[in-house]
C-alpha cells in the first residue's frame, strides 16, 4: 500500500514538473533584435506601416507614391499602408496589438506613447545600433537609395527620439505650435500687434474683443458669436506655460512635478477670462479655424500642421463659403510670458519599428522608414502643411529654398499662410523644446490638458471656482490619471493576475501536501492501531 | 524515496514562486499587464458610474425635475440638464464613455459620452427608456448633452423616422436635430472616404432640387461590416437613393446615415 502511495505521489510530482516546465517556456519568445550580416533580397517580405495623415488628401497620396517608388528598389519588400487621422487611435491600436503579437512593423507615433510600448520587452527596436551600420544604417554603403547620414539629421529632432539610453524612433516631421491672429480686427480695437507676443497683450485684446451690446451683438465683428481666443491643445497650453515661467511639469525620472503654484495661477488666469467670455477651447466650443474664417475669433492656437486651414483664403474649410469673412491674417509664435526668451513646443510625427522573430522582417523596416526620410518624402510631405522636413539636407536642398521663397503664388501648394507657419518654427528650433518621455508621461500631458478644460467649463456652468475647487481638481485629476504616486515610471507597478499556469501549479502543489499530509495521518493511525 | 518527494517538492515550490514573482517583462505578460490595469481602471469607474448615477438619481428626485423637450429646447448653453429619453442609435463605448441618440415623442438628444460601464451600454438597446443628468453645450452647431450620467427606466419607444427631405432647405430642419430622419430621391453627387480608402468614415454628398448637402456615414456608428457601409462604398455619382440617418450638425446640417436604399433609375 505504501510503495503504491508513494508511486503515485512520484507520479504525479513528475506530471507537475513537466507541466511546470511547459508553462515555464511560455506561448512566445521574444528576443532582443540583431542585424544580420547581410539583408535577403532574395527573401519576400511584408511589412505593414500604420500612418498618420491630417484628413489631407495630399498626404494620402505621398504615403503611397512612397512606397511604390521603395518597392520598386526593393522588389522583395511588400508595403502594406494602414491610414489614421487620430494619434490616439494609432495608440490605442498599437498596445491592444501588443498582448496579441501584432503590432505593425512600422508606426507613426508619438514618443510618449513608445514609452507605453517600451514596457514589453524587446517591442519596440533600439534604433543606435541600425542608424550607425556602415552597411545598411543612415547613408549606408548598401542602401539603395540617397539616404541621409545621421549628421544630415536636425540634431534637435532627432534628440527627441532619444529616452532611457537609446534612440527609440526617427523623427518623420516636425511642428509647433503657432497663434493665427485676425490682424484685421486687432487693429479695429485700437492696438498694433508687438514684434513678440505676450500673454497679457494677448488676454488683454482678448477681454476687449468679448466686449458687447445689450442685444448681444459684438462691438468688433457685429454678429452674436465672438471667442477671441481659442486654444486647440489645452495640453499644450499648459505645458508650455509652465516651461515659459520656469514652473514644474515633470522630470525624466517620471517625477510628476505639475501640481504646483504655477500651475494655479495658470488655471485661475483661464478661469478670469473664460468669465470674462475671452477664452474658450477646441473640446468645448469647435475648431479655432471655423471660428477665426467666420471672424468670430481673434487669436487661435494651433499646430502649424493645421495652417492649411487658417484664413481667409484657405485651401481647406470646413464652414460654408457664405460664413468666411475677409480679413488679414498674421501668423507668429505662440504668446510669451518672458519674450527676450521664447519657448515653445516642438512636435510632430516620429517613426518607430517593432520588434520581429525573423531580424529580416525588421532590416525591411528599417530601410523603408529611412526610405521616409529621402529629400523625396520629406520635401513633398512638409509642403502639405505648415510641417518642416527633419533632414538638413532636405532643408537645405534648393528645391525647399524655392518652396519658401514662393509664398503667396497661390492659394494651394504656395499657401501663404502655410509657408509663414513652416518659416516660423525654421526660425525658432533653437527656442524649441520637449517634455520628458517615461511611462506615463502620456497620461501627464492629458491630464495637463483637463486641469485647464475642467477650470473652463466649470466658470461657463457658472460653479464655484476657489481655492477648494482647485484642491478637488488635483485630486480628481490625479486619481484619474493615475498620477498619485511620485514617480510614474518608478512607481508601484500593478502586476495584474498571476497566469493562469502559475494558479494551477499552485493548487497543484497545495493538493500535493494535503495528500501527504493526509497520508501521514493515515500512516500514523496505521501505527497507533498495531 | 520520501527524501526525494521533498526534494522534488521544495525544487518545484522554489520554482514557483521564482515564477509568480517574475516581473512583468516579457511581451505578452506585459500586454496582459496592460490590460489587467485597464480592466482594473475600468471596474474602478464603473463603480464610480454606477455610484455617481445612483446619486444623482437620488439627488435628482429631491432637487432636479426632469425636463420636457421644450424646456430642454430653451435651457441655455451650459446649463445643468434631466431629461427623460429613449435611445435610438449607439455611436460608441470607449474608457466608459457611450455616445448615444435619444429620442422621445417631442424632440431628439445627442448624449456625448456619459458615463457608462461596458455591461450598461449593453443593456442600451433600440427604444430603452434612460434617465440622463448632464449639461447642455454646443459644438459646431451640434446641440448635445456632455459630462452625462444616466440610469436606466421603465418604458420603451422606438421611433419612427419622420421625413424630413421637404425641410432640407429650410430654417426649420434645425427643429428636428438628432432626430431619426428619412430623406427620399435624394441623387449621389460625391463619394468620399474620408482616407481616400475603407476603414473610416465616408463622406457623401446628396442634392436634390439643385441644392447639395453633405451626409456622413459615421465609422463608429455603423460600422465597416454594416450594410449601410458596404452599400454607400459600391454607389455611383448619379444614382438615386433613399437614406435615414440621425440628423446631426457639424457648420451645417450633415446626418448621419443608417440605411440607404438605391431606387431603380
Amino acid at each position: 500500500m505504501k510503495t503504491a502511495i508513494e508511486k503515485t505521489l512520484c507520479l504525479c510530482l513528475a506530471a507537475l514538473f513537466c507541466v511546470f516546465a511547459v508553462s515555464c517556456h511560455g506561448k512566445r519568445e521574444s528576443s532582443e533584435f540583431v542585424i544580420p550580416r547581410e539583408f535577403d533580397e532574395a527573401q519576400e517580405y511584408s511589412i505593414t506601416f500604420w500612418a498618420k495623415n491630417d484628413t489631407n488628401k495630399t498626404q494620402v497620396e505621398i504615403y503611397h507614391k512612397a512606397i511604390a517608388e521603395f518597392e520598386e528598389l526593393y522588389p522583395n519588400i511588400k508595403v502594406n499602408l494602414r491610414l489614421y487621422t487620430d494619434y490616439g487611435k494609432i495608440y490605442n491600436d498599437v498596445i491592444t496589438n501588443i498582448s496579441t503579437d501584432t503590432t505593425p512593423n512600422v508606426c507613426i507615433t508619438y514618443p510618449d506613447h513608445i514609452a507605453t510600448y517600451r514596457t514589453g520587452k524587446d517591442v519596440v527596436v533600439p534604433l543606435n545600433d541600425l542608424m550607425n551600420d556602415k552597411e545598411y544604417g543612415l547613408g549606408g554603403k548598401r542602401v539603395k537609395f540617397d539616404s541621409p547620414t545621421m549628421s544630415e539629421i536636425v540634431p534637435q529632432f532627432l534628440e527627441e527620439c532619444s529616452f532611457s539610453g537609446a534612440y527609440y524612433a526617427l523623427p518623420f516631421m516636425r511642428s509647433t505650435e503657432a497663434c493665427y491672429i485676425n490682424k484685421t480686427y486687432v487693429e479695429k480695437l485700437g492696438y498694433t500687434l508687438p514684434e513678440q507676443l505676450t500673454w497679457d497683450f494677448v488676454w488683454e485684446v482678448s477681454q476687449k474683443a468679448a466686449q458687447k451690446d445689450s442685444d448681444g451683438i459684438y462691438a468688433v465683428n457685429g454678429q452674436k458669436v465672438m471667442i477671441p481666443m481659442i486654444y486647440k491643445s489645452t495640453d499644450n497650453m499648459m505645458i508650455q506655460m509652465l516651461k515659459q515661467q520656469g514652473a514644474g511639469y515633470s522630470d525624466e525620472y517620471g517625477n510628476v512635478l505639475i501640481f504646483n503654484e504655477t500651475t494655479e495661477e495658470i488655471l485661475k488666469t483661464v478661469a478670469e477670462n473664460t468669465a470674462a467670455g475671452a477664452f474658450s477651447t477646441f473640446k468645448i466650443s469647435s475648431y479655432p479655424a471655423n471660428f477665426l474664417n467666420a471672424g468670430q475669433c481673434v487669436f487661435a492656437i494651433d499646430s502649424t500642421a493645421g495652417a492649411t486651414w487658417m484664413g481667409t483664403d484657405a485651401p481647406l474649410c470646413d464652414i460654408s463659403e457664405e460664413k468666411i469673412i475677409k480679413f488679414e491674417t498674421a501668423v507668429m509664435p505662440i504668446p510669451q510670458f518672458d519674450p527676450q526668451n521664447p519657448c515653445m513646443i516642438s512636435q510632430g510625427p516620429s517613426v518607430c519599428i517593432f520588434n520581429k522573430k525573423d531580424p529580416g522582417e525588421v532590416m525591411a523596416s528599417w530601410l523603408f522608414t529611412q526610405y521616409l526620410l529621402t529629400n523625396s518624402v520629406q520635401l513633398s510631405y512638409s509642403s502639405t502643411e505648415g510641417y518642416v522636413p527633419v533632414t538638413i539636407k532636405a532643408q537645405s536642398s534648393d528645391e525647399y529654398k524655392d518652396y519658401l521663397s514662393r509664398a503667396g503664388e497661390d492659394n494651394e501648394y504656395y499657401y501663404d499662410i502655410k509657408i509663414r507657419a513652416s518659416k516660423l518654427l525654421l526660425d525658432n528650433v533653437e527656442h524649441t523644446f520637449v517634455t520628458p518621455v517615461f511611462n506615463g508621461s502620456a497620461s501627464l500631458r492629458d491630464a495637463a490638458g483637463q486641469m485647464i478644460e475642467n477650470v473652463t467649463k466649470s466658470v461657463r456652468r457658472k460653479e464655484n471656482v476657489d481655492e477648494d475647487y482647485y484642491k478637488a481638481l488635483y485630486d480628481d485629476v490625479k486619481a484619474l490619471h493615475r498620477l498619485d504616486s511620485a514617480g510614474l515610471s518608478g512607481g508601484k507597478v500593478k502586476l495584474g493576475k498571476l497566469p493562469e499556469a502559475s494558479r494551477a501549479l499552485i493548487i497543484c502543489l497545495v493538493a500535493v501536501w494535503v495528500l501527504i499530509i493526509a497520508y501521514r495521518i493515515y500512516d500514523a493511525v496505521k501505527k497507533l492501531r498495531k | 524515496m520520501k527524501k526525494i518527494t521533498s526534494l522534488m517538492l521544495a525544487l518545484m515550490l522554489a520554482m514557483s514562486l521564482a515564477s509568480c514573482g517574475e516581473k512583468a517583462n516579457d511581451v505578452e505578460t506585459q500586454g496582459e499587464t496592460e490590460n489587467q490595469v485597464e480592466t482594473e481602471v475600468e471596474t474602478e469607474t464603473e463603480t464610480e458610474a454606477e455610484t455617481e448615477t445612483e446619486a444623482e438619481a437620488e439627488t435628482e428626485t429631491e432637487e432636479a425635475d426632469v425636463m420636457t423637450y421644450e424646456e430642454y429646447a430653451a435651457a441655455e448653453i451650459d446649463s445643468p440638464v434631466v431629461i427623460d429619453a429613449y435611445v435610438q442609435g449607439k455611436q460608441s463605448w470607449w474608457d466608459n464613455k457611450a455616445t448615444v441618440y435619444a429620442q422621445d415623442e417631442d424632440g431628439a438628444y445627442f448624449i456625448y459620452e456619459m458615463a457608462c460601464s461596458e455591461e450598461d451600454y449593453e443593456k442600451l438597446t433600440v427604444g430603452t427608456a434612460i434617465k440622463v443628468t448632464g449639461h447642455k453645450a454646443e459644438w459646431s452647431g451640434e446641440v448635445e448633452i456632455v459630462d452625462a450620467t444616466f440610469e436606466i427606466i421603465e418604458g420603451n419607444y422606438v421611433a419612427e423616422p419622420v421625413d424630413v427631405t421637404s425641410l432640407l432647405a429650410s430654417k426649420e430642419l434645425i427643429n428636428h436635430q438628432n432626430k431619426l430622419a428619412s430623406f427620399k430621391g435624394m441623387t449621389v453627387d460625391a463619394i468620399n472616404y474620408k482616407n481616400e480608402e475603407p476603414g473610416d468614415d465616408i463622406y457623401l454628398t446628396l442634392s436634390k432640387d439643385g441644392e447639395s448637402y453633405d451626409f456622413c456615414v459615421e465609422i463608429y456608428l455603423t460600422g465597416e461590416d454594416s450594410e449601410v457601409y458596404k452599400t454607400v462604398g459600391e454607389l455611383a455619382v448619379g444614382d438615386i437613393v433613399d437614406v435615414e440617418g440621425f440628423l446631426y450638425w457639424y457648420e451645417g446640417v450633415n446626418p448621419h446615415i443608417t440605411s440607404v436604399v438605391k431606387l431603380e433609375a
